[in-house]
C-alpha cells in the first residue's frame, strides 16, 4: 500500500518531467499521452485507495516516506496521511484533473506551448496531491507553495500578454502575503507543540487551550487563537478570501482549463481543506472560528454582488468562485467542516464544469469573452448548453442538484451556529443565494438565449466543440447532478470520523443530522425553505430582466449608480492596493536607497570621510612649503612659545 | 588516501597551479584555460573525500595537519575542518570549477592571469576556512583581497577603480582591528591557536572590545547593514566570475568568522550585544529588501538581495541567546545556527546562479539595466527556464535550497520573539517581490527591442554550469538531511560552548 501511495503523486510528476524536458522530442501527442497516462494512473489508484480506506473502512494510513532533515531534535519528514478526508480529496483532484487534461487537447490545440502546458498541469496535479496527502506541516507548506508556483506559471502562460504577466506576479505576491501568515502559524505550532507531525500536534493541542502568549506588551492572547488565525491567513491567500481575494479574478488571464482546474476546483480549495484538516486546532478557539466565519460571510456576499456587473464570461464565473469559497469558509467557521468539504467537492464538479463550458463557448466564439456579444448559442451548441444548464442549476442550489445539498447544509449549519458573528453570516449566506441565482442565470440567459449579438463572421462559424471538449463536460455534469446524494454518508453520517474533530458545543450540524430522513425527504423539506424561494427569485429576476425587459438593467444601473460604480470598481480594493502597497513599497525602497544608502552611508560617511581626509591633507600640505626661511621662522616662533611657557610657569 | 595531507593539497594545489597557469602565459590562452579547468577539477575531486571521510559523530577537528611555522611566536601551520568549515570548503572548490567554465570564452583579455587569479583565490579561501591558527587565518583572510582586487581592477567595468578602492579600504579597515584583538589574545594565551582562544577565560570588558573588533571585520565581509555599500559597487564593476566568487564564497567568510571567532571566543559579549546584531540583521532583511525592489541594475538588485539573504545567516547565528532567554532552553538554538549554515551554502549556489545568469545576457547585450531587456523568453526559452527556477529559489520556494535556511531560521526565531520572526518572514513577500518583478520585466513580455530579438539561446557550456547549479539547488532543497547531519554535532557543541559563560579575571 505504501509504494502504491507513493506512485499516486509520482505518476503525474514523471509525466510532467518527461513532457517538460523532452517535449520537443516526444511531440504534442507524446506530451499529452504521457501526462494523461500519469494522471489517469493517479486517478485509478486514488479511486482504489478511496475504496479501501473510505468504503471498506480500512485504518487510516499514516507513514513517513523520508526524513527531509533533522534539526534541534525535531524531525522534518515527508510522509502521507490517508484517511477519508484525504481519500476524498485525492479522488476529486485527480478526477477533475484528468477531465481537464483531456479537455486541454481540444482547447490548446493550436497553441505553440502545448507540451509546456501539459507539463505544468501534470506538475500541478503532483503538487496538489502532495498537499492533500501530507501528514505534517512541512509537506503541507511544500505543496502549498508548489501549487502557487504552478499557478504563477500558468497564469502567465501567455507571457506576451501584459495583463497575464501582471496577473501572475500579483497572484504570487498576494499568496505570499497569505503564506507569510501561514509560515508564522507553522512556527507557532512548532514552538508550542514541538512537532510538525499532524498526529502529534493534534494530540498535544488540547493541553494548550489555556496557554497564552504576549504579542504586544501587556496583552495576553490565547495561543490557539493566534495559531489558528495565522494559519487561516494562509487559507485566506490560497482560497482567496477578502481582502486577499484580489488575485483570483485577475488569474483569469490564464488559459481556461487552468481556471477550471486550479482557480476553481482544486487549488483554491486548499485553504478550505487545510482548515478542515486542522479542525482539532480550530475547535479550540471560538475566536478564531468567529474570525473565519465573518471573513467567509463577507466574501460570500460581497463577491457575489460583484459577479452581477461583470461582462467577461470567465470573470462572472471567477466571482462566483470567490463567493462559493466564502460559503465553504463560513461552513468552517460554523464548525460544519463536513458540510464545507462536501460543498468543496460538489463545487469542484460543477464549477469545473461551468468553467470548461465557458471555455467551450470561448472556443466557439473565437476567443470572444464578452457576454454582451453573445446570445442565442443554445441552438448552435446543444451539449454545451445542457451541461451549462446543469452546472448553473447545481450552482444556485436547485433542489436535487449537487449544490443544493451542500449549500443547504451550510445554511442550516450557520443557522444553528451560536458563535459570535453567526447571525451576520446567516443573513449573508442566505441573501447570497438570491445573488448567486441572479448572476448565474444572467450569464446563462445572455449567453445561450435571447438575440444573437455576435458579428456575422463569428455566427457563421458557430458550431459545437469537438468531443475532447464536450466529453469532459458530460463527465463532469454527471457528478454535478448526482454527487449531492452523498450527503447521507458525508454530512449526516460519520464519514469524516477520525479525520475531522468537532467539539460538542460547536456542533452546528446536529440539527441537520437529527432531521435527516433520506435525500428525497431533504429535497421536499428544502422546497419549503427560504433558500429555495430566494434561488427561484433570483432565477426569475434574471430571466425577466435580461430576456424580457433589458431596460430594467440600464435603469437600475443609473438609478443606483453609486452601487453600480462600487461594484464595477470592485470596492476600489485593487486601486487601494496598487496605490498603497505597490506604490508605497516602491516609495519606501526609493527613499531608503537614495536617502539611506546613497546620501547617508555612502555620501556622508564613506565618501565623506574620504573627503575629510583629503581636505585635511590638503591643508596640512601647505605647511611643507620647502622654503628654508619658513621652517626657520616656525622654529623660532616655536622656541619663543616654549621658552615663554617655561618662564611663565616659573 | 586518508594519510594524504588533504587540506594542504586543497590550499596549495590551486596556488601552485595558478603559478603554472601564469607561466603558460597569454601566448596560449587555450592551454591556460584547459590547465585551469584541470587544476580546479582535481581540487574539487580532492575535496570530496573531506565529505565522504568525515566523521559526523564528533565535534573535534578532523583532517588536522600541524607543523611549527614561526616557532619564536608560537605560530603554527595548523589546518583542520569541522562540520562548519567542511561544507564551505566544498562549496569553494565546486564554485571555482564553475567560474573557470563560465570564463571560458567570455574572457579574451589576459586569460592566463584571469584564470590564475581565481586559482590563487581558491587556495586562499580554502586556507581561510581550514586555518586553525589565528595568524595563518589572518594572513589568508587578508591575502584574499589581493586576487579579488586584481580581478575587479583588471577585468572590471568602467567605474572599477572607485569600486576596487572602496572594496579594499572597507574590508581592510574592517580587519585591521581584528589583528589587534588577535595579538591581544596571543598576549593572554601565549599561542595563536584558535582552539586555545575558545577555552581562554576573559572578562566581559575585553570580551566586548574583542567582539566589536571581530564584528567590524566580519560585518564588512558579510556584509551587514550599515557597512554594506561596498558590495553593490563591487558587484556592478566585477566581471561575472568575480561576482560569483564574491557572492558565493567571500561573503560566507564573514558568517564563518562569527561562528569560528565571535561566538566561541567571546560568548558573554555575544550574549550582551546580541541585540545589536539581530537589529542589524533585521534591517538587512527588511530595509535592504525594499532597497532591492527599486534597483534598475540587475547586478545591483542581486547584490542587495545577497545582503538581505545573508541577514538570515547572521540572524540565525545570534538569535540563540534570545531563544534561551525566552524559552529557558537551547532546543531551538542549534536549529537557528544550522539554518544559518544552510542559508550560507544555499546562497552560495543561488547567488552564483543568479550572477551567472546575468552574465549570460550581459555577454550578449552588454547591459545590466533591467530596462534594456524584456521578453527574453521569446528568444532564449531554455535560459528563461533556468532563470525562473533560480529566481524562485532566490524567493525561497520550498523544494529549492533557498527555502531551507530561511525556514529553519524563521522557525527558530519565533521561539525567541514573535516580532523578530514577523520581520524576518517579511522576506517571503519582499524577496518574491523584488525577484519576480525583475523576472517579469526581463524575461516575460513581448520582445522589447532589437537586442533581445537577436539573442541566441544558451550554448551547451552555459547549460552545463547552470545545470550543475540547478542540481545543487534542488538536491539541497529536496533532501537537506545529509548536509545537516554533517554539521549537527559541531553546531550543537558550538551552541553549548557559547551558552557557557567564560568570564575570567578582569583586566
Amino acid at each position: 500500500m505504501e509504494s502504491l501511495l507513493l506512485a499516486i503523486p509520482l505518476a503525474p510528476l514523471l509525466g510532467a518531467i518527461i513532457a517538460g524536458l523532452f517535449g520537443k522530442i516526444i511531440g504534442r501527442a507524446g506530451a499529452h499521452t504521457v501526462t494523461i497516462l500519469g494522471v489517469a494512473i493517479a486517478f485509478f489508484l486514488s479511486a482504489y485507495v478511496f475504496k479501501v480506506v473510505a468504503i471498506d473502512g480500512a485504518e487510516a494510513i499514516n507513514h513517513s516516506v523520508y526524513t527531509w532533515l533533522e534539526s534541534g531534535g525535531i524531525k522534518f519528514e515527508v510522509g502521507f496521511l490517508v484517511d477519508n478526508l484525504t481519500a476524498l480529496m485525492m479522488v476529486v483532484v485527480t478526477f477533475v484533473s484528468l477531465m481537464v487534461h483531456i479537455y486541454t487537447i481540444g482547447y490548446m490545440h493550436d497553441d505553440p506551448g502545448y507540451q509546456r502546458f501539459f507539463s505544468y498541469i501534470a506538475l500541478f496535479t503532483f503538487s496538489m496531491l502532495m498537499l492533500v496527502m501530507a501528514n505534517n506541516f512541512l509537506q503541507l507548506f511544500f505543496g502549498w507553495e508548489a501549487v502557487g508556483l504552478v499557478s504563477y506559471l500558468l497564469i502567465g502562460f501567455w507571457w506576451k500578454k501584459p495583463t497575464a504577466i501582471f496577473a501572475n506576479l500579483k497572484a504570487f505576491l498576494v499568496n505570499r502575503v497569505g503564506d507569510f501568515g501561514f509560515l508564522l502559524g507553522i512556527a507557532a505550532v512548532l514552538m508550542y507543540t514541538g512537532s510538525m507531525d499532524y498526529a502529534e500536534v493534534f494530540a498535544k493541542a488540547p493541553s494548550l487551550q489555556n496557554e497564552t502568549m504576549s504579542i504586544f506588551p501587556n496583552t495576553s492572547w490565547s495561543v490557539m487563537t493566534v495559531i489558528c488565525i495565522l494559519l487561516f491567513i494562509g487559507a485566506m491567500g490560497k482560497s482567496a478570501q477578502m481582502p486577499l481575494h484580489v488575485w483570483l479574478p485577475d488569474s483569469m488571464e490564464g488559459p481556461t482549463p487552468i481556471s477550471a482546474l486550479i482557480h476553481a476546483a482544486t487549488m483554491v480549495t486548499a485553504g478550505i481543506f487545510m482548515v478542515a484538516r486542522m479542525s482539532p486546532l480550530f475547535e479550540l478557539s471560538t475566536t478564531a472560528l468567529s474570525f473565519v466565519m465573518v471573513i467567509g460571510a463577507l466574501t460570500a456576499f460581497l463577491m457575489g454582488l460583484v459577479g452581477i456587473v461583470q461582462n467577461d464570461i470567465k470573470r462572472v464565473v471567477a466571482y462566483s468562485t470567490l463567493s462559493q469559497l466564502g460559503y465553504m469558509t463560513v461552513a468552517l467557521g460554523a464548525s460544519a467542516y463536513a458540510a464545507g468539504v462536501f460543498h468543496l467537492m460538489t463545487h469542484a464538479f460543477f464549477k469545473a464544469l461551468l468553467f470548461l463550458a465557458a471555455g467551450s463557448v470561448i472556443i466557439a466564439m473565437h476567443h470572444e469573452q464578452d457576454i454582451r456579444k453573445m446570445g442565442g448559442l443554445k441552438k448552435y451548441m446543444p451539449i454545451t448548453y445542457i451541461t451549462s444548464l446543469i452546472g448553473s442549476l447545481a450552482l444556485i442550489g436547485f433542489p436535487g442538484f449537487a449544490g443544493f445539498f451542500s449549500k443547504d447544509s451550510i445554511i442550516e449549519a450557520v443557522h444553528h451556529s451560536t458563535i459570535p458573528g453567526s447571525t451576520l453570516a446567516y443573513w449573508a449566506v442566505l441573501s447570497g443565494v438570491f445573488v448567486t441565482a441572479f448572476y448565474s442565470f444572467r450569464m446563462f440567459f445572455l449567453v445561450f438565449h435571447g438575440k444573437e449579438r455576435m458579428d456575422e463572421h463569428t455566427r457563421e462559424h458557430l458550431h459545437e466543440t469537438p468531443w475532447v471538449v464536450t466529453g469532459p463536460l458530460i463527465a463532469l455534469a454527471i457528478p454535478s447532478v448526482l454527487a449531492g446524494f452523498l450527503i447521507d454518508p458525508i454530512v449526516v453520517g460519520d464519514f469524516f470520523k477520525g479525520a475531522i474533530h468537532v467539539d460538542q458545543i460547536h456542533d452546528s450540524l446536529h440539527d441537520v443530522r437529527e432531521h435527516f430522513h433520506g435525500a428525497f425527504q431533504f429535497i421536499l423539506h428544502g422546497v419549503t425553505q427560504p433558500p429555495f424561494f430566494l434561488a427561484m427569485g433570483g432565477l426569475f429576476s434574471a430571466w425577466f430582466i435580461y430576456l424580457r425587459k433589458p431596460e430594467i438593467a440600464d435603469w437600475a444601473a443609473e438609478k443606483f449608480s453609486w452601487l453600480h460604480k462600487l461594484l464595477l470598481n470592485k470596492y476600489w480594493l485593487d486601486d487601494f492596493n496598487q496605490a498603497v502597497f505597490a506604490k508605497g513599497a516602491r516609495g519606501i525602497g526609493q527613499a531608503l536607497w537614495s536617502g539611506g544608502d546613497r546620501v547617508l552611508i555612502d555620501g556622508l560617511v564613506v565618501n565623506g570621510s574620504a573627503k575629510v581626509i583629503g581636505w585635511v591633507a590638503g591643508v596640512v600640505r601647505h605647511v611643507q612649503s620647502g622654503y628654508l626661511y619658513h621652517y626657520t621662522f616656525a622654529m623660532i616662533i616655536g622656541l619663543i612659545i616654549l621658552l615663554g611657557w617655561f618662564v611663565w610657569r616659573v | 588516501m586518508t594519510d594524504w595531507p588533504l587540506l594542504t593539497l586543497l590550499v596549495w594545489l590551486p596556488i601552485v597551479g595558478g603559478v603554472v597557469v601564469l607561466g603558460v602565459g597569454d601566448k596560449s590562452p587555450a592551454n591556460a584555460r584547459r590547465l585551469a579547468l584541470i587544476i580546479s577539477a582535481i581540487t574539487f575531486a580532492l575535496s570530496i573525500p573531506l565529505w565522504t571521510g568525515f566523521d559526523t559523530s564528533t565535534a573535534a577537528m578532523q583532517f588536522e595537519e600541524m607543523h611549527p611555522w614561526i616557532s619564536a611566536l608560537n605560530i603554527n601551520y595548523h589546518l583542520g575542518v569541522d562540520g562548519i568549515s567542511m561544507p564551505l570548503i566544498l562549496l569553494t572548490t565546486f564554485i571555482t570549477v564553475l567560474v573557470v567554465i563560465a570564463g571560458w570564452t567570455v574572457i579574451q583579455y589576459r586569460v592566463a592571469q584571469y584564470m590564475a587569479a581565481f586559482l590563487f583565490l581558491e587556495g586562499v579561501m580554502v586556507g581561510t576556512f581550514a586555518a586553525l591558527d589565528a595568524a595563518l587565518f589572518y594572513i589568508m583572510f587578508e591575502a584574499m583581497l589581493i586576487p579579488m582586487f586584481i580581478i575587479i581592477g583588471v577585468w572590471g567595468g568602467p567605474n572599477r577603480v572607485y569600486a576596487t578602492i572602496k572594496f579594499f579600504l572597507y574590508t581592510f579597515l574592517g580587519s585591521v582591528l581584528m589583528l589587534v584583538s588577535l595579538i591581544y589574545l596571543y598576549s593572554k594565551s601565549g599561542s595563536f591557536e584558535i582552539l586555545d582562544y575558545h577555552a581562554l577565560p576573559l572578562a566581559l570588558e575585553p570580551q566586548i572590545f574583542i567582539f566589536l573588533s571581530f564584528l567590524l571585520a566580519f560585518a564588512v565581509k558579510v556584509p551587514m547593514w550599515p557597512v554594506h555599500t561596498w558590495l553593490p559597487d563591487a558587484h556592478v564593476e566585477a566581471p561575472t566570475g568575480g561576482s560569483v566568487i564574491l557572492a558565493a564564497i567571500m561573503l560566507k567568510i564573514g558568517g564563518y568568522g562569527f561562528l569560528r571567532f565571535s561566538l566561541p571566543i567571546t560568548p558573554d559579549a555575544s550574549m550582551t550585544l546580541d541585540w545589536l546584531i539581530i537589529l542589524m540583521s533585521l534591517v538587512a532583511v527588511v530595509y535592504i529588501g525594499f532597497v532591492a525592489l527599486v534597483q534598475q541594475d540587475m547586478k545591483k538588485l542581486i547584490a542587495y538581495s545577497s545582503i538581505s539573504h545573508m541577514g538570515f545567516a547572521t540572524l540565525g547565528i545570534f538569535i540563540i541567546f534570545m531563544i534561551f532567554r525566552n524559552t529557558g532552553n537551547y532546543d531551538g538554538a542549534s536549529m537557528a545556527v544550522e539554518g544559518a549554515m544552510v542559508q550560507m551554502i544555499s546562497h552560495g549556489f543561488i547567488s552564483a546562479a543568479m550572477f551567472l545568469c546575468v552574465g549570460v545576457v550581459y555577454d550578449r547585450v552588454h547591459s545590466r539595466e533591467i530596462s534594456a531587456y524584456g521578453g527574453v523568453v521569446n528568444t532564449m526559452p531554455i535560459f528563461a527556464a533556468f532563470f525562473v527556477l533560480f529566481a524562485m529559489a532566490n524567493a525561497g520556494l520550498p523544494g529549492t535550497s533557498g527555502f531551507v535556511g530561511e525556514f529553519l531560521v524563521i522557525l527558530a526565531s519565533f521561539k525567541a520573539n514573535f516580532w523578530i520572526a514577523f520581520l524576518a518572514a517579511l522576506t517571503l513577500i519582499l524577496g518574491a517581490a523584488y525577484t519576480l518583478w525583475m523576472v517579469k520585466r526581463v524575461i516575460f513580455g513581448e520582445v522589447a527591442n532589437d537586442n533581445v530579438a537577436k539573442l541566441e539561446d544558451i550554448n551547451s557550456r552555459e547549460i552545463l554550469f547552470l545545470t550543475l547549479l540547478t542540481a545543487s539547488v534542488l538536491l539541497v532543497g529536496l533532501w537537506p538531511a545529509p548536509l545537516l547531519e554533517v554539521m549537527e554535532v559541531t553546531v550543537e557543541n558550538l551552541v553549548q560552548h557559547s551558552a557557557a559563560s567564560k568570564l575570567g579575571p578582569s583586566l
